[in-house]
């Protein structure tokens, strides 16, 4: 028993192990997470893949072993022992019951007392003794066999999961039949010490297959390497389906494809659904999730530093990469893109300018007076909508450095005025940051750009510098103060062009005491406002277009354009991709899984639940009743536990039995009696 | 011969059905007749086979806790009437009345805690006043919650569908919507054990975990609006949802029950047997429940501890403490330890077998959806663990014959890996288990 409870014990804790760990994840997270030295010493341990680790596995062995040795010691007793009767007790035994009492019978009192045992549900067997006539009875039997049945299912569900378990591949491993493949080879490269044949009893593996593609085997994960799996058929991706609710969840993920059976050459279409696998040939394949299977991308290349205004334009496959060679470009700025992801659907919830839901506090009434009424209030679902396709990317650094970005492909409405927002990130477990770039009149980014390439112009800075001080000028009638003003424009146009806002307010803490800095910066920015605003209008002017009226709405884009040229420098790309075309190419990952011990499991999982239910909820009762010829009679009631019930249960019997015996009324608690073996004649008039 | 109480057993149960069982099983089954004629087309053979099974199950448990047999018929009749009264709209329920401050489903959840709490409070008042009236109303109202409780669930149920008829589904698919089942499944064992053992000295401590289950619930629907009925995703549109969810919680809620019988158990046993030790050891019970319970605070501080869970950790502390403090008041009106320890094993029996069922339907939900009847995820690990706890305790007591304080310790630490595998894998553990996310 103390082993059994060990046993338990030490399962208990081997698991919990493997939930404080992750499992299973890329070796470079651990090393990330734990540094080289505890990697090394944790992957030791098999910590990464604890129930896949030797010393686990050792556990259910032990297990198995020992409720095996419990089982075998136990079923042949047990199993005599619920059919004994026990008619052998002796007169002087039944003192020795906890539960015993002495009762008179008259005639007939013998099998009067066995039509009550049987309506209550025992089964008895009546002899003769030289002390009298015995009733030996029982019920509830099975609780032996439910102790049986728990523990030859447990047995049985664990042998089940050992053989789905991996133990013939490591051990094809181990002896050097088989060999984990690294790196990332070609499918069509992996040699025959990589693959897994037909024959492997027992596997899980992923398959990602691309609209209108074809694939014939499942990837085996090996900590950071690979086997192939062969399949006895093909797998051919016709359309990966996906579906949202009006509220923009997720409603269906589906796959039409059509299976081709290798070795008959046979083909037929199926779906499948998640909650819905294909079972074919002995192998299961579900749907798993999804990834893009190569879509073609267009993107326009807006560079965000240097006074060219231009553009340029640049394609490829999702999970391909190009080189970009911008402007003047020397190897050590040499950036390479890479086409990581593209989603046609973004269903955000957008509020306030935040990506992400916003809830206002409000009173405790207010919020109980809200959630009256049904579970579901209809304003909710407009606060999350489609945002359109986006697409991810990341951007490499000669040094192999690489920041990942997120660029919505439209316009995003906030507060009134459209933005085309761009995040970034330097670290996968890192939320993006966005920045926005402001639409123009036009609906494009045109102007943006323009002004941007003004501001980083020398003498379109100097000539903006000059125009306000002639706008300033009218006012201001001293020449040289207007050479001043201009002079301090410029200035203005230029330390922002260095690192926007930041350096800006880097000069101002140098240079101006503490009590007037907030002075000072207000006067700056009216200074860079108008000035920005000026360098716009000459890059206008340069490119043959009309001057703009100042106005409320003119005036917000100037202010937008300026946080978003000094976003820009710490959004580490001198280029902005916006998403232009596309054309989508999904795909479909499966999971293919052949689990021979599944049905074993389960016939050990019933064997388990009958097994614990006739445990707990049958009760085994014994009673004896020895009617001596004086009319004196004993009665005893055992039963294997001790428990509460059992005082009330010795109480009712031996009042029932007292009844009985005597032939009183006893009977009218079974006003219906199945007729016994031996029913008492005249017993119930 | 007399009867000693209401539900002794006497003889095998199909012995002792009265009339008025039938008429209830009559009943039942004229329901899913009426079900089957009506909605039978929309439904697959799973959806049948489930409806099929539930009426005798429904049935017997009927016979089996006799005060079920009404909850089920006045639960029906409350949620036809608010169906009715819907008309099918779902903004009918801003100008009706009785939808709008009764029967729709929040404001029956609303109720439902209102009641939980005073229930809770009266049972107090009952075993700290010595007030059998006081215990006797705290029984009546925990039954009007559970009453009102189901009929929110019910009428959540026909609410999804009138949001959309693709977003419709039973309300056990989130954290938020089995909060309720649990305090319904706990609330309703309790009152078969109330009504089983003559006492409602125990009914303060169990309406504490519920009470503390509402606390949670209160949080969540104020501060993260959990009560929108969410449409389901794909992973989860099974048929298996239906009786996976249900069965895991029987589990909890017996295992969450034990636990407060078991630091009755701990009271009582001081009581009986007053010594240093057990009363050292009875303070330390009454903070381990208090942080078990009050864990959930310290999980959800996002920036520092916000005052609601500060406040609802100090609740806690102060009500345990409270009773350890008062125990020579408590402790004499408890049952006797034997019959404490009886309610204990019967529970955790209960929880055990529903568990290991409930464990099973996962496993075979997950070689559909997943795959994979068993992969390790953190949430089929835990329950891993949950259940051999139990399983380590009921061999203690079944073959190695245990009783004792020792059992009631185990069934409270088996309230901190319960707690843990039904609330804090989905706080600190991530994976396939991911529908009941905070």
């Amino acid at each position: 028993m103390r082993f059994a409870i060990s046993m338990l014990a030490i399962l208990a804790i081997a698991s919990i192990i493997g939930t404080i760990v992750s499992q299973d994840q890329p070796f470079n997270n651990y090393i990330n997470q734990f540094g080289r030295f505890w990697f090394v010493v944790y992957d030791t341990l098999s910590l990464y893949s604890v129930y896949h680790a030797w010393w686990f596995l050792l556990i259910l062995a032990f297990l198995i072993t020992s409720t095996s040795l419990c089982i075998y010691r136990n079923t042949p007793k047990m199993l005599k022992d619920m059919r004994r009767y026990k008619e052998n007790m002796r007169e002087r035994a039944f003192a020795s019951f906890p539960h015993h009492a002495e009762l008179a019978s008259s005639p007939g009192g013998v099998e009067r007392a066995q039509g009550y045992l049987h309506a209550m549900g025992f089964k008895s067997r009546k002899v003769e003794n030289d002390s009298g006539t015995l009733l030996a009875a029982k019920k509830g039997s099975l609780n032996r066999l439910g102790y049986i049945f728990a523990h030859v299912g447990m047995v049985v569900v664990c042998l089940g999961f050992l053989l789905d378990g991996d133990i013939l591949l490591r051990s094809q491993l181990a002896l050097g039949q088989k060999q984990i493949v690294h790196g990332n080879p070609l499918l069509s490269e992996v040699p025959a010490t990589g693959r897994m044949g037909l024959s492997n009893p027992s596997f899980r593996g992923n398959m990602l297959v691309p609209e209108g593609g074809i694939r014939e085997t499942a990837i085996l994960a090996q900590g950071d390497g690979l086997l192939l799996q062969e399949l006895p058929f093909r797998i051919r991706l016709k359309k990966f389906i996906i579906e949202h609710y009006s509220t923009g969840q997720p409603k269906l993920f589906a796959s039409d494809v059509v299976v081709t059976d290798k070795d008959s050459g046979e083909s037929f279409p199926a779906r499948i659904e998640v909650n819905k696998p294909l079972i074919y040939r002995g192998v299961a394949v579900y749907q798993s999730s999804f990834d893009d299977g190569g879509s073609h991308l267009t993107l326009t290349g807006f560079p965000l530093a240097g006074p060219r205004d231009y553009s340029f334009k640049i394609e490829g496959d999702v999970g391909t990469s190009t080189a970009l060679n911008a402007d003047g470009a020397d190897k050590e700025r040499a950036l390479t893109l890479e086409f990581i992801g593209f989603r046609a659907f973004n269903v955000e919830a957008v509020a306030d300018g935040k990506m992400g839901a916003d809830t206002a506090p409000k009173s405790l009434a207010d919020k109980i007076q809200q959630n009256l009424g049904p579970g579901a209030s209809p304003g909710r679902e407009k606060e999350v909508h489609n945002v359109g396709p986006s697409v991810q990317y990341k951007l490499r650094d000669a040094a192999g450095q690489a920041r990942e970005y997120n660029n919505y492909m439209l316009p995003i409405a906030i507060e009134g005025k459209w933005y085309l927002m761009s995040g970034m990130r330097e670290n996968p477990d890192d939320q993006f940051r966005y920045i926005r770039f402001p639409m123009d009149a036009g609906g494009g980014l045109t102007e943006f750009m323009r002004l941007r390439a003004a501001l980083n112009d020398p003498a379109v800075r100097a000539l903006a510098g000059n125009r306000f001080a002639e706008q300033m000028g009218t006012r201001l009638n001293d020449p040289k103060l207007k050479f001043q003003l201009a002079e301090s424009a410029d200035r203005a146009l230029e330390r922002f062009s260095v690192q926007g806002f930041k350096s800006v307010a880097d000069f101002i803490e140098k240079s101006v005491p503490a009590p007037e800095r907030e002075r000072a910066a207000d006067m700056f920015l009216s200074l860079l406002n108008g000035a920005t605003w000026e360098a716009w209008q000459v890059s206008r002017e340069k490119a043959g277009l009309p001057r703009l009226t100042a106005d409320a709405s003119t005036g917000r884009f100037v202010q937008d354009s300026l946080n978003a040229i000094s976003d820009s420098f710490f959004y580490g790309s001198p280029v902005y991709f916006h998403l232009n075309a596309f054309d989508e190419v999904q795909a479909s990952v499966f999971q293919l899984t052949r689990s021979p011990g599944k049905k074993i499991v389960y016939i050990g999982a019933l064997l388990l639940v009958t097994g614990i239910f006739s445990m707990l909820y049958i009760r085994e009762r014994r009673l004896w009743l020895l009617v001596k010829p004086d009319g004196r009679a004993l009665l005893a009631l055992s039963s294997q536990r001790r428990s509460l019930g059992l005082d009330d249960e010795f109480e009712r019997h031996r009042n029932a039995l007292a009844a009985v015996l005597a032939g009183g009324p006893g009977h009218a608690l079974f006003p219906d009696p199945a007729p016994g073996p031996a029913s008492a004649p005249g017993g119930q008039t | 011969m007399q009867l000693t109480h209401p539900y002794a057993e006497t003889g095998p149960l199909i012995k002792r059905i009265a009339p008025l069982d039938w008429a209830f099983a009559l009943l039942l089954v004229a329901g899913a007749a009426f079900v089957f004629t009506r909605y039978g087309a929309f439904m697959d053979v799973y959806e049948r086979a489930i409806l099929t099974a539930f009426v005798p199950a429904l049935a017997w448990f009927g016979w089996f806790f006799k005060p079920m047999r009404l909850l089920a018929v006045l639960v029906a009749a409350a949620s036809l009437m608010a169906i009715g009264m819907y008309h099918g709209d779902l903004a009918t329920a801003q100008n009706s009345f009785m939808l709008k401050y009764f029967l729709s489903s929040q404001s029956a959840v609303m109720w439902m805690i209102a009641l939980f709490f005073m229930a809770t409070g009266s049972y107090w008042i009952g075993l700290l006043a010595r007030s059998p009236f006081s215990t006797l109303v705290g029984s009546r109202l925990t039954w009007f919650a559970v009453g009102l409780g189901f009929t929110g669930l019910m009428v959540r149920w026909y609410e999804s569908y009138l949001l959309s008829p693709d977003i419709g589904h039973i309300p056990v698919s989130n954290l938020y919507e089995v909060f309720i089942l649990f305090c319904l499944l706990t609330s309703v064992m309790y009152l078969y054990y109330e009504g089983r053992y003559q006492t409602r000295a125990l009914g303060g401590f169990v309406m504490l975990v519920v009470s503390a289950a509402l606390g949670f619930l209160l949080w969540y629907t104020f501060d993260r609006g959990a009560q929108e009925i969410q449409p389901l995703v794909p992973a989860l549109q099974s048929w298996w949802m239906k009786i996976h969810v249900p069965a895991n919680f029987i589990g909890y809620g017996a295992f969450s029950l034990s636990a407060m019988v078991g630091f009755a158990y701990l009271l009582r046993s001081n009581h009986d047997n007053p010594s240093r030790g057990s009363l050292m050891a009875l303070w330390g019970a009454g903070f381990a429940i208090a942080i078990a319970l009050g864990l959930e605070g310290i999980a959800f501080r996002t920036s520092g501890i916000s005052p609601y869970w500060a406040s609802y950790f100090a609740v806690t502390l102060i009500i345990f403490s409270g009773i350890v403090a008062m125990r020579e008041r408590v402790a004499p009106q408890l049952p006797a330890l034997t019959v404490l320890d009886d309610v204990m094993y019967r529970a955790i029996s209960v929880g055990f077998a529903f568990f290991t069922v409930a464990t099973i339907l996962g496993a075979l939900w997950a070689a559909d959806a997943w795959g994979s009847y068993w992969s390790w995820d953190p949430k089929e690990t835990w329950a891993l663990i949950v259940w051999l706890n139990y399983a380590a305790w009921l061999h203690l007591r079944l073959i190695g014959g245990m009783r004792g304080p020792m059992l009631a310790w185990w069934a409270l630490g088996g309230l901190l890996v319960t707690t843990f595998a039904f609330l804090g894998v989905n706080i600190f553990l991530s994976g396939l288990h991911s529908y009941g996310k905070l």
